[in-house]
């Protein structure tokens, strides 16, 4: 499916990323989709565009990995939302993860930026 | 994915579509605030999110298992498929369930028999220590069901071998329970002290039997343990019973333990009441025991061999061991031909990791028979499903093309059409495990008899499951596929049009049909010849003239071990016992016979005649009274029978059969010539004279041919046996003879043992296997040919429907009713003229391969198979006539309206 609005760049590592960067999210406190969307969105400065849609997938696999749980609840503006929370399998999930992405950040910033000797 | 998710997949399919929903709700709310109008905002929400189909269906796939989770679709769907046509479901679960059914239940039997690892502690290190068959001959007496050894030969087994980490033997007996009267007998072994031990068995109550009580003279009361079922039956499951004391044959032994439910002993098919050790044995048989007589065959031996060592090493070593052994054994008694064979025999092994049995000798090749005619016959009926199937499938054709159009892989559907075969495969399964059940408990009770209770675990076993599952797999993939890969084959574009339009009704089409009905009729034939066998075989031997007339005769066993009879009072007792049965009224004739007719028992000898050392061959041997000729209707065709002046002190005498004439004397006119017997060596030879000729008489089993019988007066007997057996002859019923009998015995003495039996009855018994095998024959060739009748009759029905409008354009231009008839049975008699010949030649081939199965069924049997073809030729047009008929009775106008 054609992923409008997002260079295939980006959508590359979105893919691989988004996982992650949900869990992250979810650190601050339990929140529904809506607001997950745009809290990566804004905490990357808008450089990450999330396509709203591919997000509920990856809730789901989230949520059937049993790293985040979720409940209905009420949102700010008295609507029905299904909140997720972070699970301490997530919150471990999260910390692996996060070493990981070091770590492959780190792989391919020597190559891209090698630092001047 | 977790089974969770996998399952309530409409209920997150809701639950996401509210959150999806919600995202837009709130979205939009979003985009009004920042001031959008709310048709544009929703809108700018949807675009937002994206396809909510799309993503619903990403989390949807995300939730099955893909492969499977199409294969749920198409067990539903094929669910639906068999609800909705009941008839054709019950029709195929039905005849699956019975063809899988007698497959399982065969199966179940033959497991039992042959394939299941004995219940003791690792039975594949288990070995039976046995003489190599074809070294040479034994002679002496042989006791119980597996004769393999005698007490010298185990000790030096046991004293000799390095091989074995334990070596235990065993035989059997038939012990009585009751003090006098009729006999209460009892399944009984004896065993060595190391039995339990070396098999690895413990007691469920008390203790088994170890080492130490197997000692000479077996201290005081010997120890009993009895089996399971044993103290169920008699102690009603009391653990009290521990301490008990039991009356075995008149001697007191004391129970000690009881063995666990699944422990049968090591005999397959056979099972136990009361097992004792070896020492007893001397105790109870008193002089003529077998643990001291080197010539009594009775034990059977196992050992276990330790891990590394493998059977072909204990081979070896024992046949290293073996001259040694057999001269260290020799009984004393043997004459020099005896000697010669003895000192040949050679000690093996064999695997006993499935136990041993007699049974298998007796059934192993009838069973696997039965299983590959069981096999046949649910070949047939999965013909008539496949036939039924693509019946069916020609029916389906539009439905198939049009999921064919839509974008449906040819794989998809061929799978969904073998989902709906296997689903109907394991329906039949099922109810064919029901049907086992019943069938095998049957196939047992129906080959067991009082003197031989057959006993055998058919609790469920993964070995059953394997095979049924198998058979499922396999009779759906013949009954399955072929209709699955006719139906993918079918050009979507013709069967869109609406196939039925054609006028020939696509004559083709029934090639597969057709083949299927004539292997039907081919297959159907071999089955139905081969019920004429077995049953023809059955029919011989029971109306086998046996030279002798076996109805009417029932033989008495006493026994007078429960009083110390000295050996020179037996003589006068028995003739007393005789004269008392003799003058009840209810008697016709009475006589004494050491040797019951007909009962598998025999004793022979080697004969000498005149002068030369060089035996004449071997006699068939009888011990009887002089009535004995008269009660079992045994015509004297020259010379005298016994008479009372043939006595210990006067010359000894015989009467002799015709083949002992003939083969032994090479005479017609035996009367006072004389004959011999070889004995061994220090033992007195006796001359016998002949003194009378009679006809030739079966002896011991109704197959075998007429062998040389002479017979003995059992007045010159000079050791009596401890008992009497006696042949009575009587118009009276068995329930007034019997009782009459018991009554004068006891008046004479009430501690003397009595059986019953009825002549008939034995033989009867004696021929179960052919009573298996023509019942079963019998009831698989009917179930086979009414199968087939089915199929010939569905097809024909099935054609004449599919050409309805031909047939009505024939009948428009002039063809009359009974051409219309012809033309329906020319193909009938098209598929019989190529079904029988086949299946005729295929019957003649399996008669030469049942050759040894059969009697009296002359080679090859082509009258039967004659007329077996001749009969299901006619059964088939008879079943072809209905529905050619109604083509017959067809009106053109309805034929040709009807599409």
């Amino acid at each position: 499916m054609p992923r409008r609005g997002t260079s295939a760049l980006q959508a590359d590592i979105l893919q691989g990323t988004l996982d992650v960067l949900i869990l992250k999210t979810l650190v601050l406190g339990p929140a529904h989709g809506h607001t997950i969307a745009y809290a990566i969105e804004r905490g990357s400065d808008d450089v990450l565009q999330v396509e709203h849609g591919s997000l509920y997938p990856a809730l789901h696999r989230l949520e059937d990995r049993a790293w985040i749980a979720s409940f209905w609840g009420t949102s700010d503006n008295n609507r029905r939302a299904r909140y997720y929370r972070l699970t301490p399998a997530g919150r471990r999930a999260l910390e692996t993860q996060t070493g990981r992405w070091e770590a492959l950040t780190r792989a391919v910033n020597r190559i891209l930026l090698p630092e001047p000797e | 994915m977790s089974w969770t998710r996998f399952f309530p997949r409409a209920y997150w399919d809701a639950e996401r579509t509210r959150e999806l929903q919600s995202y837009l709700d709130i979205e939009t709310d979003d985009n009004i605030a920042r001031g959008l109008p709310p048709d544009q905002a929703r809108y700018a929400a949807m675009r937002k999110l994206g396809n909510v189909t799309r993503i619903r269906e990403e989390i949807y796939e995300m939730n099955t298992l893909g492969l499977t989770d199409a294969a749920f679709q198409d067990l539903r769907y094929g669910w639906r498929t068999l609800r909705t046509n009941p008839g054709f479901a019950a029709v195929a679960i039905f005849s699956l369930a019975i063809g899988i059914g007698s497959n399982v239940a065969i199966f179940q039997l033959l497991d039992a028999v042959r394939l299941r690892a004995l219940p003791v502690r690792s039975a594949d290190q288990l070995v039976e220590v046995k003489l190599e068959r074809g070294k040479g001959g034994r002679t002496g007496e042989f006791w119980g069901r597996r004769p393999q050894m005698t007490s010298a030969l185990y000790g030096q087994v046991l004293q000799h071998q390095r091989s074995f980490e334990g070596v235990l033997a065993w035989g059997t007996n038939r012990f009585n329970l009751s003090p006098g009267g009729e006999v209460q007998p009892a399944n009984g072994l004896w065993v060595s002290g190391s039995y339990f031990e070396v098999l690895g068995v413990g007691a469920s109550v008390g203790r088994v039997l170890h080492p130490g009580d197997d000692q000479p003279g077996c201290g005081g009361t010997p120890p009993a343990v009895i089996s399971h079922m044993f103290w169920q039956r008699h102690f009603g499951g009391e653990t009290s019973v521990v301490g008990r004391q039991i009356s075995l044959d008149n001697h007191r032994f004391e129970i000690v333990g009881v063995t666990p439910p699944a422990f049968f002993g090591v005999e397959v098919g056979r099972t136990f009441d009361v097992a004792v050790p070896l020492c007893a044995e001397p105790l109870v048989n008193g002089e003529d025991n077998a643990t001291s007589a080197r010539d009594h065959w009775w034990l059977a031996v196992l050992g276990r061999l330790p891990g590394g060592v493998s059977p072909t090493d204990a081979t070896r070593a024992l046949q290293t061991l073996s001259p040694g052994i057999f001269e260290a054994t020799l009984p004393t008694s043997y004459a020099a031909a005896d000697v010669k064979n003895y000192l040949a025999l050679r000690l093996t092994t064999e695997p006993a990791v499935t136990g041993v049995s007699g049974l298998r000798s007796a059934y192993g090749t009838s069973l696997w028979m039965l299983l590959g005619i069981a096999g046949l016959v649910l070949f047939i009926a999965c013909a008539n499903l496949a036939n039924l199937l693509l019946a069916r499938a020609t029916a389906r054709e539009q439905e198939i093309a049009v999921r064919l159009a839509i974008g449906a892989s040819r794989w998809r559907v061929t799978r969904q059409l073998m989902t709906e075969s296997l689903l109907l495969a394991t329906l039949g399964a099922l109810a064919g495990l029901v049907v086992a059940g019943p069938l095998s408990r049957f196939l047992v009770a129906f080959l067991s008899t009082d003197d031989a209770p057959l006993f055998l675990d058919l609790q469920p076993h993964w070995h059953i499951l394997i095979f049924t599952a198998g058979v499922a797999l396999a009779a759906s993939m013949i009954f399955g596929a072929a209709p699955a890969i006719r139906a993918t084959r079918a050009r979507s574009g013709t069967a869109l049009q609406g196939g039925a339009r054609s006028v020939r009704g696509g004559g083709e089409r029934f090639g597969l049909r057709r083949g299927l009905v004539v292997a039907q009729l081919a297959v159907s034939l071999v089955l139905v010849v081969g019920a004429l066998l077995f049953a023809s075989t059955l029919r011989n031997l029971l109306t086998l003239d046996a030279g002798m007339r076996q109805d009417g005769v029932l033989i008495v066993s006493l026994d007078y071990s429960g009083r110390q009879v000295p050996v020179e009072r037996r003589g006068a007792l028995s003739h007393r016992l005789l004269e008392r049965v003799q003058g009840l009224p209810v008697v016709t004739s009475a006589a004494a016979s050491s040797n019951a007719p007909l009962s598998g028992h025999f004793w022979n000898e080697n004969v000498l005649v005149g002068a030369s050392p060089e035996s004449a061959g071997l006699s068939n041997l009888n011990r009887v009274s002089a009535d004995y000729f008269k009660t079992m209707g045994v015509n004297v065709l020259s010379g005298r029978v016994f008479a009372p002046t043939d006595g210990l002190g006067s010359p000894p005498v015989a009467v002799v059969s015709q083949a002992f004439a003939s083969r032994l004397l090479r005479s017609p006119n035996p009367l006072g010539k004389t004959f011999r017997f070889v004995v061994g060596p220090g033992r007195p030879v006796t001359e016998y004279q002949v003194v009378g000729l009679v006809n030739d008489t079966k002896y011991s089993t109704l197959r075998e041919a007429f062998e040389p019988l002479a017979y003995l007066a059992d007045s010159q007997d000079r050791k009596p046996d401890n008992g009497l057996r006696l042949v009575v002859r009587s118009d009276a019923p068995v329930s007034v003879l019997a009782p009459a009998i018991k009554q004068v015995i006891a008046d004479v003495d009430p501690a003397i043992l009595i059986q019953f039996q009825t002549l008939r009855s034995s033989v009867v018994d004696s021929l179960l296997p052919e009573r298996l095998m023509a019942l079963l024959a019998s009831f698989f060739g009917l179930l086979a040919t009414g199968l087939a009748v089915v199929g010939l009759y569905g097809l024909t029905t099935y054609m004449v429907a599919r050409r309805r409008r031909e047939i009505g354009i024939r009948m428009t231009l002039g063809a009359d009713q009974r051409s219309v008839v012809g033309l329906i049975m020319r193909e009938c008699v098209m598929l019989l003229a190529v079904g029988l010949p086949a299946g005729a030649v295929a019957a003649v081939f399996a008669a030469r391969a049942a050759a040894s199965m059969l009697f009296g069924v002359p080679n090859g049997a082509l009258a039967l198979v004659g007329a077996a073809t001749g009969l299901m030729a006619l059964i088939g047009l008879a079943a072809n006539y209905l529905p050619a008929r109604r083509a017959g009775l067809l009106r053109p106008v309805d034929a040709l309206r009807s599409e």
